[in-house]
């Protein structure tokens, strides 16, 4: 049963054997075939030929960190989307009825409110955020 | 053995052996043809040394690359440094295991489907292989260890986070419109006809998602107007700024791959897929052997030209700058495409979603609706915005040279 679930990524299994081996013997190519030379100088890293004053790893601008945090909210709000945009879509054109715990149905009109009372959330933290100036990157 | 090979699994895996193998050859030969068109464009010959016209450019380079110091510098992360052309190297040859190639093709007593992989979730399988390709980038910039390279990175995720989200809604779209997430569903369903003669791609029915699909997929593969990431005369090579030898083109390789595997995304989505109006050995019901290479070249024909779009726009546009671009995304495609998502909505509601009036209608509301929001809110979605204090310089003082 299981099996039988998992047969059309059978042939994708392949391919990432396949690509992996790919990716491997490219590195390992790469790094058996060339020469290899080090000095202090090539072992830096390249800032345009200026020296090093400080390490890379150390704090940079609080904005990227902003946007991360928005794409966490939006993103999983719209993969709860995703689910919804099938059954939905089934109810308008098939008919579909969903079952309640209650023995009841519903239709795509309840689909249809629900959705719209989630995505009046999402637009209005939107323009909350627009308004609070999380967008605003000049 | 010969039933093994006839049946749908062996099928699949002899075709997902032949794919990586056009994949590789046709990524090294992307780049010979972003050089050439190049030089179309700037009115210059392009490489023309190797070979006939050029021709054996891709392989000269690829020597060159293999024999070339593989340089781990002594500062890096050297694990995560490895790691990252890998990932992205292997997730960008992996993406195209959803797509359609040619519909169905009799093989003695079985039918079956010209395609790697038939996942009943096939769209959710691309996107998210899609989305692992950031950590490649990220991975790569923040183990380099150097200011460039970190640059890059953290400018990557920002910009491929940004754009996700309205690439995601474009694609709710046209989920909603066909029921199905199913890549080779999605195909059939545009193979019908309004009126017998215009084919139902959806490009036609909701141009308007196309056209934001097609932005969101150039910043998804980090190609001009939106190459930020590597921004060559801000930020030296961005994420890549270290890496040398094949690892380089790794990289490199993996930008056209994912190139190709975005343009197969936009024609399967929205031109669909295989399918070429009004000609029999491109319609679904044909499955002889030459219909199924008709309906590849047709596929190849639909990526090849998305192809030469991005290298065009490349050659073409100026880059944003990186306050633009996300303000693109965030003030500018997501109303957009929330729209576009409320409209599909409702045409679905009203059973109407495959009505072509009905949704250019919605579409030509949508579009009044964005117009007149920039026009009244006076945000510049790509420029400055208007309540800010000029910065224009001020009268420049001549004064008297001092004696």
């Amino acid at each position: 049963m299981i099996l039988a679930t998992l047969e059309p990524y059978a042939a994708i299994g392949v391919t990432i054997l396949v690509v992996m081996l790919i990716t491997a013997a490219i590195l390992v190519l790469a790094h058996v075939i060339g020469p290899k030379r080090h000095g202090p100088v090539k072992d830096s890293p390249y800032e345009s030929g200026m020296p090093l004053v400080v390490d890379t790893q150390r704090r940079f601008n609080v904005r990227f960190y902003i946007v991360a945090l928005l794409f966490l909210l939006f993103d999983v709000e719209i993969i709860f989307l995703w689910p919804w945009a099938q059954v939905f879509h089934h109810a308008a054109t098939d008919g579909v009825t969903i079952p309640l715990e209650n023995g009841g149905e519903v239709g795509k009109g309840f689909l249809l409110v629900g959705m719209a009372i989630f995505l009046a959330l999402l637009v209005f933290g939107l323009l909350y955020e627009w308004k609070k100036g999380a967008f605003r990157w000049d | 053995m010969v039933e093994f090979l006839t049946s749908q699994l062996g099928v699949s895996i002899i075709l997902a052996l032949v794919v990586i193998g056009v994949m590789l050859g046709s990524v090294a030969y992307c780049i010979f043809f972003e050089r050439k068109i190049a030089g179309w464009v700037q009115d210059r010959f392009g490489p023309n040394r190797v070979g006939y016209r050029g021709i054996l450019q891709s392989i000269a380079d690829g020597g060159k690359l293999l024999l070339k110091e593989d340089v781990i510098p002594g500062h890096v992360d050297t694990p995560l440094f490895i790691l990252a052309p890998a990932i992205i190297f292997l997730v960008a040859f992996v993406g195209f295991a959803a797509i359609p190639w040619g519909g169905q093709l009799q093989l003695g007593e079985n039918l079956v489907d010209i395609q790697v992989a038939k996942p009943d979730i096939g769209l959710l399988y691309i996107l998210g292989v899609a989305s692992i390709g950031v950590y490649g980038v990220v991975l790569g910039g923040w183990s380099s260890n150097n200011k460039y390279s970190f640059y890059g990175g953290i400018r990557a995720a920002a910009q491929m986070l940004s754009y996700e989200i309205p690439l995601g809604l474009c694609i709710l779209v046209v989920v909603l419109t066909m029921g199905t997430l199913r890549l080779e569903s999605i195909t059939l369903q545009q193979t019908e006809y309004w009126g017998g003669i215009l084919p139902m791609w959806n490009v036609i029915l909701h141009p308007l998602a196309f056209l934001v699909f097609l932005i969101t997929a150039l910043a998804e593969s980090n190609r001009m107007p939106f190459d930020l990431p590597e921004a060559e005369q801000e930020l030296v090579g961005g994420y890549h700024t270290e890496y040398s030898g094949l690892k380089f083109g790794m990289f490199l390789l993996a930008e056209y791959a994912h190139m190709i595997t975005a343009s197969g995304f936009i024609a399967v989505l929205f031109l669909g897929g295989w399918h070429f109006p009004w000609i029999a050995w491109t319609q679904p019901e044909a499955t002889a052997w030459y219909a199924v290479i008709a309906k590849m070249l047709v596929l190849a024909g639909k990526i090849t030209f998305f192809i030469f779009l991005m290298m065009w726009l490349r050659w073409t546009l100026p880059r944003l700058r990186f306050d633009q671009l996300l303000r693109l995304a965030w003030k500018g495609l997501i109303p957009i495409t929330l729209g576009l998502f409320t409209l599909a909505v409702i045409l679905v509601y009203v059973g109407r979603q495959q009505s072509l009036p009905w949704a250019l209608l919605g579409n030509a509301v949508v579009l009044a609706i964005v117009l007149a929001a920039a026009g009244l809110s006076q945000v510049e979605v790509t420029g400055r915005q208007a309540n800010l204090p000029s910065i224009r310089p001020g009268p420049v003082s001549t004064g008297t040279a001092r004696t």
